[in-house]
């Protein structure tokens, strides 16, 4: 029996639209019934606090973790046929980094689907994978160990692996977790050169004063959605107050949610 | 050692060689596929696959005894230890993946189990009065003697087979291996790709029993890779090396054990990887232990020269014997231990190196902890250009003030 057919053009356009989606460990659902249409060509981030199920949401959408219910579609169509529309960038300490490669194997793993089993990487792949190192500043490093690199530098390569794969969605599991502030910067420049270039981005986030700075939606969860849509609208006192259950003091939320407030600016 | 040279050159016999060869392509294809096992590390999973061929090894004998009067039919063993170390690895995989036992507990558990039903088996037949009971033990350790053409055929083009196989997928593998989540969301199935794996390495064991024999055939898909980790740092060179180590074992084994008859070959080709890897151990130039040694070497050579240059940028007296004997090799230092030009330009660089680096331990220093920068290295080549002009910012600002 086929599911009934999906016609409102929103979900249809939309790089990665979750209906529904419920994930649980045993009997306890980690994300609850989450809806979410994330917008062509937009930059979104996912917050909530610890626990609230936000890399789990995006791991269960890109089927990575099993969900209990929910539909999840990719442009319109199921994640399985789509999947070379859409980059992932885990979180760098899930891999072993003592693995025998250097920073340009990683990238070049971005380029693994264009090449048929009996191709060799060539010169041309070669050079795919060092622009994009290039990219995030990082094309000196190509023939260094990866065990040999900071935390930083080891986001910095992930994002490069994903570029190489010209995705159209890419999504990104706490990029800004624990690196510098040099390479904060110039993820965010990354991010925003892709979105220029009509990109999706989705990208779960945990510091809660940069959002208005870097990005442009918000999906706000705990568990369940509690807000979502433009940061203007739907990145709220009230709906932090929600998200985060009064774990937030009224000074923090000041600092947070008002527009002025933008550091450096 | 005139037999054991023309077995080398193979002129020993048609059948000498071609045992050799298949021997190799053996190795080859135990080293391709042990190596992403290792990678994937579940190294321990040979283990348990090795000893769950026993019983199935020995029901086979039995069954083609009764039916055929001897035994000792190679495709009809084969398929009776696949058989039952593809029972071995369900239950490994049901009882890790329905109890909250690890894979290692279950691996154990499972091993130690089938591997005692098969002794039992193999008494068994040993009091049984059927046909060619006493070729069995070359099952468990190996023997090439008396291989038949046909055999040795049958091992090297399945070994062949196997090559290819792993050739194939060799991207999928690496991906898998190196982060399984994200070989997921580029379309692999990775499931399928972690089966097929242990399906090639059931394959290797299967295929090796009589050339290893069925327990050390572990050493052939686990030493081989650990030897080839030793000589690079790239994953698919060291699958190669891995590779290429593993046919040497198989070749150097098996005409070792042409020198006299009745010399078991499946140890001989486990001593020749260990004597790879032994070699590997010692001088391979990146993690060999005389490559650690050279390298503490210049790491303290490193030290000295830093501290003797720091403290001739301070105007600090050098006392250290060592230091001063560096700093004159080096040019920077007269005989009378007054500093060269050159050698006030160097601790000059090296007084500027060592703030930034300071600096950046300063300002990042979980970033420094965690990737153990002592400032040695020149700090261009360890941080990305853009951090550095941030901490040449920092330190010198543009608006003067710097000195």
């Amino acid at each position: 029996m086929k599911p009934p057919a999906i016609h409102d053009p929103a979900i249809l356009e939309s790089p990665l639209a979750i209906q529904g989606l419920t994930v649980s460990y045993g009997q306890n659902p980690v994300v609850y019934s989450v809806d979410f249409v994330t917008p062509p060509g937009s930059l979104t981030a996912i917050v909530g606090p610890n626990g609230a199920g936000k890399s789990t949401l995006l791991k269960a959408a890109l089927g990575i973790v099993r969900r209990l219910s929910g539909e999840v579609l990719v442009y319109g169509k199921p994640y399985a046929q789509q999947s070379q529309r859409i980059a992932y960038v885990p979180q760098r300490n899930s891999v072993d980094w003592d693995f025998p490669a250097t920073v340009l194997d990683v990238v070049t793993m971005g380029l693994f689907r264009q090449l048929r089993w009996w191709q060799f990487t060539r010169r041309k792949h070669r050079d795919t994978a060092l622009a994009c190192l290039a990219r995030v500043g990082m094309e000196s490093f190509a023939d260094r160990q990866i065990g040999q690199l900071s935390g930083g530098q080891q986001q910095r390569v992930f994002l490069a692996r994903a570029l190489a794969q010209q995705a159209d969605l890419t999504i990104l599991d706490e990029p800004f977790a624990g690196v510098d502030a040099a390479t904060e910067k110039a993820i965010v420049e990354v991010l925003k050169s892709l979105r220029q270039q009509g990109k999706t981005l989705l990208c779960v986030h945990h510091d809660l004063t940069t959002v208005r700075d870097y990005f442009d939606h918000v999906l706000l969860v705990n568990v369940r959605r509690v807000a979502a849509g433009p940061v203007d609208e739907a990145f709220t006192e009230s709906a932090l107050q929600q998200a985060y259950g009064g774990r937030l003091g009224a000074l923090q939320l000041e600092r947070i949610v008002s527009v002025n407030s933008t550091p450096g600016a | 050692m005139d037999v054991w040279i023309s077995a080398l050159l193979f002129s020993a016999g048609y059948n000498t060689s071609l045992v050799t060869l298949g021997a190799m392509a053996l190795g080859a294809s135990a080293g391709m596929i042990g190596s992403f096992i290792l990678l994937r590390k579940r190294s321990l999973v040979s283990d348990a696959i090795s000893h769950a061929t026993l019983p199935g090894l020995a029901l086979a004998f039995i069954l083609t005894a009764t039916l055929t009067g001897d035994g000792r039919w190679l495709p009809g063993l084969m398929i009776g230890a696949a058989l039952s170390a593809t029972f071995g690895l369900w239950c490994v995989q049901a009882i890790s993946s329905r109890t909250r036992l690890g894979e290692d507990a279950a691996i154990g558990a499972v091993l130690s189990t089938l591997f005692g039903l098969g002794v039992v088996l193999i008494t068994a037949i040993q009091t049984m009065n059927i046909g060619g009971q006493a070729g069995l033990t070359d099952y468990l350790v190996g023997s090439t003697a008396g291989m038949l053409a046909a055999e040795a055929q049958l091992i090297a083009l399945c070994a062949l087979l196997l090559l290819l196989a792993c050739f194939m997928f060799r991207r999928e593998f690496l991906l898998v291996c190196f982060d399984a989540e994200y070989a997921y969301t580029t379309g692999i199935r990775t499931r399928r790709i972690d089966m097929l794996m242990l399906l090639l390495l059931l394959a290797v064991t299967v295929i090796g029993l009589k050339v290893t024999g069925l327990i050390l055939i572990v050493a052939l898909t686990i030493i081989p890779p650990v030897t080839g980790r030793f000589w690079t740092n790239r994953p698919l060179h060291m699958v190669a090396i891995a590779s290429v180590c593993g046919a040497l074992a198989g070749y150097l084994g098996v005409t070792l054990s042409s020198i006299r008859s009745g010399l078991p070959t499946g140890p001989l080709i486990v001593l020749s990887a260990f004597m790879l890897f032994a070699l590997s151990l010692l001088l391979s130039p990146r993690r060999g232990i005389v490559a650690k040694l050279a390298a503490h070497q210049r790491f303290k050579t490193q030290v000295h020269l830093r501290q003797g240059l720091l403290s001739l940028a301070r105007h600090e007296a050098i006392y250290d014997g060592l230091t001063l004997r560096i700093l004159k090799r080096h040019g920077y230092i007269r005989r009378d231990h007054v500093p060269t030009p050159s050698g006030l330009a160097a601790a000059r660089d090296a007084e500027h190196e060592e703030q930034l680096w300071s600096l950046y331990r300063t300002l990042y220093p979980d970033e420094a902890a965690y990737a153990g920068y002592v400032g040695l290295e020149p700090i261009g080549q360890c941080l990305p250009p853009d951090t550095i002009m941030a901490l040449e910012m920092r330190r010198y600002p543009p608006q003067g003030g710097a000195s």
